[in-house]
């Protein structure tokens, strides 16, 4: 009876201390909400909402804060990165599950992973000091030339190529988000069956007949579900934008213009706050940040589980 | 029984990645526009062997054929053969109904496409063609722009089925096509086997010893990877040679 109790006392700590551990990642995520909200109400009741975020004034000087460059900024960085980076991760995904021999599917695996392990800071600095020099030399003038001459697309491509801008920061971004993109999309096509597979091979389609027709109409929800988590991660990303967008407060039109993020405002400039509203505007910055990711993170992961659900029997 | 050989095995022996020795010097003649079914009890090798006709080992790496599959006197099992034309031409349905992620009329105009065929009116007719061929045509005509998905276990089977068929193939292979469907759809596959060796040779592999009684002409026994006894399906039931496969069709193994 002893012995049994003493199990049963051990048993009960045990489950607390797991259980205080699971708690305590809500704890931290309540009070990091909390303090984003207290820390902004100042912004928040001088600027309001609908105000904030459509305002394009960014003025220390005056004291007239809006998000409206920076969240322009963000996204578009975001969108390119995700246009540069979705063919070539399937690209990757369709090549590792399907057509690389299996001597090579282990190297191809874990060089992608290796991508995924360089921190961000690195890529910064090889963005600022390898890739930029590129691309204002060779790729930009470029493609100014080319379709900066085209009538409808030729906006994106104006201005003085200086390597410092969105151009530069969509692709870092886009290298680093292929390892996210790429495992998941590779994870997803796994989840076709192979008895499908088979059928199709069965009578008489190619490789590629496979995977456009089977494959990829299966995998639709999980590749848009990587996608959409490796937006989140390009959202927040900070340090390898930082380097190579310039931070500057504007709508730029032109992909070879400076710009700025939310990211790269906040890593630049709560040095710089002198004054409480604008310590509170960059907080303001920061809840927006959160609730774009917190939405896109949801969004991801419904589709996750759905593609999950729907396929593995 | 005798007819026009389609298919001749010589000698056939096949290894799985590690040498895993699955199918050992086997050797038989596949009669044309007969029903010929493949028993035996769980890994003797008769899914493995269906396998060998459409090179679908191909798929995976470290197998090895050895020996020789002559169909219409050609060596399938040689390198140079093309797998996309001999997989047009030798079929295949599996134990588990495999309908495309597309619509019914999709799923058979796939195989169509790939052999080329592209006109709007002729793809329509042998769709209709091939419906109407597995049996299935008055329960989907009115719904062909459906998903394939939305179709009852048995109907995806015979979906499968006319999906096969619509490429007009010479052989078609059933890996035991009815172990996932209830008896009444089981009946309807059997019936619509039985209805259509009048235009291709069937390959059957089975479990169930009653359907291979039901529905074919020739059958073979394997077990350990060999094949036992090779009849027609009325001598192999009623009076085998061999005691195993006696043993085996009285339910005394397997």
């Amino acid at each position: 009876m002893d012995n049994s109790r003493k199990h049963n006392y051990f048993d009960l700590l045990f489950a607390s201390v797991t259980a205080v551990a699971s708690f305590t990642v809500i704890i931290f995520i309540i009070g990091i909400v909390a303090v984003l909200f207290n820390e902004s109400s100042l912004a928040i009741g001088r600027f309001g909402v609908v105000n904030f975020l459509t305002s394009t004034v960014w003025d220390p000087v005056k004291g007239i804060f809006g998000a409206a460059t920076t969240i322009y900024g963000t996204v578009v960085t975001t969108v390119f990165a995700l246009l540069f980076s979705i063919p070539t991760a399937i690209g990757i995904a369709i090549f590792v599950t399907e057509i690389a021999p299996n001597f090579l599917k282990t190297p191809i695996g874990v060089a992608i992973e290796l991508l995924a392990a360089i921190p961000s800071i690195i890529y910064g600095m090889w963005g600022l000091f390898t890739l930029a020099p590129i691309m204002s030399r060779y790729v930009e003038p470029a493609l100014k030339a080319s379709i900066g001459k085209l009538p409808y697309l030729g906006f994106l491509f104006q201005g003085n190529p200086m390597g410092i801008d969105l151009l530069t920061a969509s692709s870092i971004l886009a290298i680093m988000i292929i390892p996210f993109t790429a495992s998941i999309a590779r994870d997803s096509f796994n989840l076709t069956p192979s008895v499908v597979k088979e059928s199709a091979y069965a009578i008489g389609a190619t490789r590629w007949e496979v995977v456009k027709n089977v494959v990829l109409p299966y995998s639709k929800l999980g590749i848009f579900g990587g996608a959409a988590l490796s937006l989140g991660r390009a959202l927040g990303e900070t340090m390898a934008v930082a380097f190579v967008l310039g931070n500057n407060h504007r709508i730029a039109t032109s992909l070879l213009d400076a710009a700025s993020t939310i990211t790269v405002s906040l890593a630049n400039e709560f040095t710089e706050a002198d004054t409480d509203l604008y310590l509170s505007s960059l907080y303001y910055l920061a809840l927006i940040l959160f609730v774009m990711s917190f939405v896109i993170l949801a969004v991801s992961k419904y589709f996750l589980l759905k593609a999950e659900r729907k396929y593995s029997r | 029984m005798k007819g026009t050989i389609e298919i001749e095995v010589k000698d056939l022996n096949f290894y799985y990645s590690g040498d895993i020795h699955a199918l050992q010097n086997i050797s038989f003649p596949i009669f044309k526009n007969k029903v010929t079914a493949l028993i035996g009890p769980s890994g003797c090798g008769k899914t493995t062997l269906l396998r060998c006709f459409n090179r679908m080992h191909d798929l995976y790496p470290k197998h090895r054929y050895e020996g020789e599959i002559l169909f219409q006197d050609r060596n399938i099992l040689s390198n140079n053969i093309d797998l996309i034309n001999l997989r047009s031409r030798i079929g295949m349905v599996f134990q588990k109904p495999t309908p495309f992620p597309m619509s019914i009329a999709e799923n058979i105009a796939y195989g169509l496409r790939l052999k080329g065929i592209r006109s709007k009116s002729e793809l329509v007719g042998r769709i209709e063609e091939a419906l109407k061929h597995a049996a299935l045509w008055t329960e989907v005509r009115d719904k062909l722009n459906e998903s394939a998905y939305e179709l009852s276990g048995g109907q995806q089977q015979r979906l499968v089925i006319a999906r096969a068929l619509a490429v007009e193939p010479e052989v078609l292979l059933f890996d035991e096509p009815t172990s996932a469907l209830d008896p009444i759809s089981t009946s309807k596959i059997e019936e619509l086997v039985a209805s259509l060796k009048k235009d291709v040779t069937i390959i059957i592999v089975t479990h169930n010893m009653q359907q291979a009684a039901r529905v074919s002409d020739m059958t073979g026994f394997l077990y350990m990877g060999e094949l036992i006894e090779y009849g027609t399906t009325e001598k192999i039931f009623t009076n085998p040679d061999n005691k195993q496969t006696d043993d085996y069709i009285t339910g005394r193994f397997g």
